[in-house]
């Protein structure tokens, strides 16, 4: 990502971690030395609908703190994707979840990854947030990959530090299929 | 690098307050103020300090009172209805010149109304919601590191002037995380209450200094019109007090005037706004600037006593000030009247409970009689 400030929307279900995403991306950029703003949904949706968390990441200083349109927009949900697919540029980057199905489809530069599947294959459903960061981070270089660590972990209770850990590395894995294990 | 730390809005208020040396902490929990005593209800009981919660609003403002009379630096937060409920004690605080600090995190309004949604609808409650004229200080805070500032100043103006001084911030920045240079221990000032000369013969309201209640001489403390010694008074002598009280405050408006400006030396449009809205105004003055229109901005913190000298030396120098508010035009009256006619004011409402985009301020800037002004002066 080349562009300053990097606009990103985490968009899925109440209840998937996106907002807790967002948080750990915010702070992941903190510590690269970046300003940062991260805004999220409140309210009754945020519980039983879809969720959203934003962040906006500059070397200078922020001034608008929500994302007009995102560089960046992952999608976890169906739900999610209805609704903020439509909101994106040319030239975004759209992650969506492989259980999204190829029917649904917009403008913008999209990859479809099986982060909820994977997150159940390394230990957790609530993991997908993990790993979504994780990839999104290996295809776009927001952060560097030790701050983006850093940040998880010390974001989540220690019992779930190992499978975070984890969780981070085969999102990277997805967004990299080369390098993936045989 | 000085620590930075992410820091939600609410967060910041919690930590100023503790940074300025709020002892007592009196409140009813109401969204979407709520995380400012759900974090100064883990902080106060251990760190030594008075944490109560109150069965309402209107307890959560007597007990601040009484907590100041009992010689403690006083806060309470709420938001819209709860602030409703506290006019009557806010009045009483003014009146008894009661140092004390009310945070009122806007959400849209009136009534319940949308209680997760962002609004700057109470300004004009939050100068006038009491009953008389009276004097109070308001502020406001546009990030989250002003939060933090803000909260800091409040108190120090209660403590200074005596007055009930009430900080307006909204959902969205209550809620919005930004990375804040973290004020270390004595970076801010700090100002505490001023103990008087002597006990003896102690008269509350002779600008003697503040003596707590039991601190050694008995006094009268009433919200009934009084006079320097704390007894009823009437008529020219009620009428002198209150012009006194409320000269204390408009007789500083400068001084008290905290505003941040930019590109505005050379500006034809100026776009005037507070709190959260002041985030999309820059970002249309940038935008604007990028494409020619020489627009700057005013971001004003300090609302009550209003800094009219700022507007009215704006004015003489713009063709346009364009106002915009999450309410249908609250505070842009001050500033019309303060302008004078010398250029024109436009406002730009929203109440749908989203932030003014920085497109729309924009938009309100470009369009209109700005561009008419200009073909007029090509013939």
């Amino acid at each position: 990502m080349n562009s300053d400030p990097v606009q990103v929307r985490l968009s899925g279900a109440g209840g998937q971690g996106l907002i807790t995403a967002g948080v750990i991306l915010a702070e992941a950029a903190l510590l690269d030395g970046k300003n940062v703003v991260q805004t999220q949904t409140y309210g009754p949706e945020a519980r039983l609908g879809s969720s959203k968390a934003e962040v906006i990441i500059s070397a200078t200083t922020i001034a608008y703190p929500q994302v007009t349109v995102p560089d960046i927009l992952l999608c976890l949900s169906l739900e999610a994707a209805k609704k903020y697919m439509s909101l994106v540029h040319h030239d975004t980057l759209v992650v969506l979840d492989s259980t999204i199905g190829p029917e649904v489809t917009g403008r913008g530069r999209i990859v479809r990854l099986p982060m909820t599947a994977t997150a159940v294959a390394t230990g957790g459903k609530m993991a997908a947030n993990t790993v979504a960061l994780g990839a999104l981070n290996r295809l776009t270089g927001l952060v560097s990959p030790e701050s983006l660590r850093r940040a998880v972990l010390a974001r989540v209770p220690e019992r779930f530090r190992a499978l975070n850990a984890a969780a981070i590395e085969a999102g990277e894995r997805l967004a990299s299929p080369a390098e993936a294990p045989a | 690098m000085k620590r930075q730390r992410l820091i939600q809005g609410n967060e910041a208020c919690a930590h100023g307050a503790l940074y300025a040396g709020c002892s007592f902490y009196a409140g009813y929990p109401i969204t979407p103020s709520s995380e400012i005593m759900e974090i100064l209800a883990q902080e106060m009981p251990a760190q030594g300090r008075v944490f109560i919660q109150m069965e309402d609003e209107i307890a959560s403002i007597s007990a601040i009172i009484g907590g100041a009379w009992g010689g403690a630096k006083v806060l309470t937060a709420t938001s819209g209805p709860g602030f409703s409920l506290m006019q009557e004690g806010i009045g009483y605080a003014s009146i008894t010149e009661t140092p004390c600090v009310i945070i009122n995190c806007q959400r849209w309004g009136p009534s319940t109304g949308q209680p997760t949604k962002a609004a700057q609808g109470d300004v004009m409650q939050a100068i006038w919601g009491t009953h008389g004229d009276h004097a109070v200080i308001v502020l406001t805070a546009s990030n989250v590191r002003d939060a933090f500032e803000m909260t800091v100043r409040a108190f120090n103006l209660a403590e200074e002037y005596r007055v009930p001084v009430i900080l307006l911030i909204d959902e969205v920045l209550a809620h919005m995380r930004e990375n804040i240079a973290w004020p270390e221990p004595g970076e801010l000032p700090v100002v505490n209450r001023r103990a008087p000369e002597s006990t003896a013969g102690f008269k509350p309201f002779a600008d003697e200094g503040f003596l707590p209640f039991g601190a050694g001489s008995r006094y009268h403390v009433t919200g009934m019109a009084h006079g320097p010694e704390g007894f009823v008074a009437h008529g020219e002598a009620a009428a002198r007090e209150l012009r006194r009280m409320i000269g204390k405050i408009q007789d500083r408006v400068k001084e008290l005037a905290v505003f941040e400006a930019a590109m505005l030396d050379d500006a034809e449009v100026a776009i005037v706004s507070y709190g959260i809205t002041s985030r999309p105004a820059r970002a249309a003055a940038d935008q604007l600037r990028a494409e020619g229109v020489r627009a700057g901005c005013l971001d004003i913190k300090t609302l009550w006593p209003f800094p009219e000298h700022l507007i009215a030396d704006i004015a003489g120098r713009v063709d346009r000030i364009v106002m915009p508010e999450l309410n249908l035009g609250q505070l842009v009256r001050e500033v019309e009247r303060a302008a004078g006619g010398r250029c024109e004011v436009r406002a730009l409402g929203r109440i749908d409970g989203s932030l003014m985009t920085p497109q729309q301020i924009c938009d309100a800037a470009r369009s209109g009689k700005l561009q008419a002004v200009g073909q007029e002066n090509s013939k």
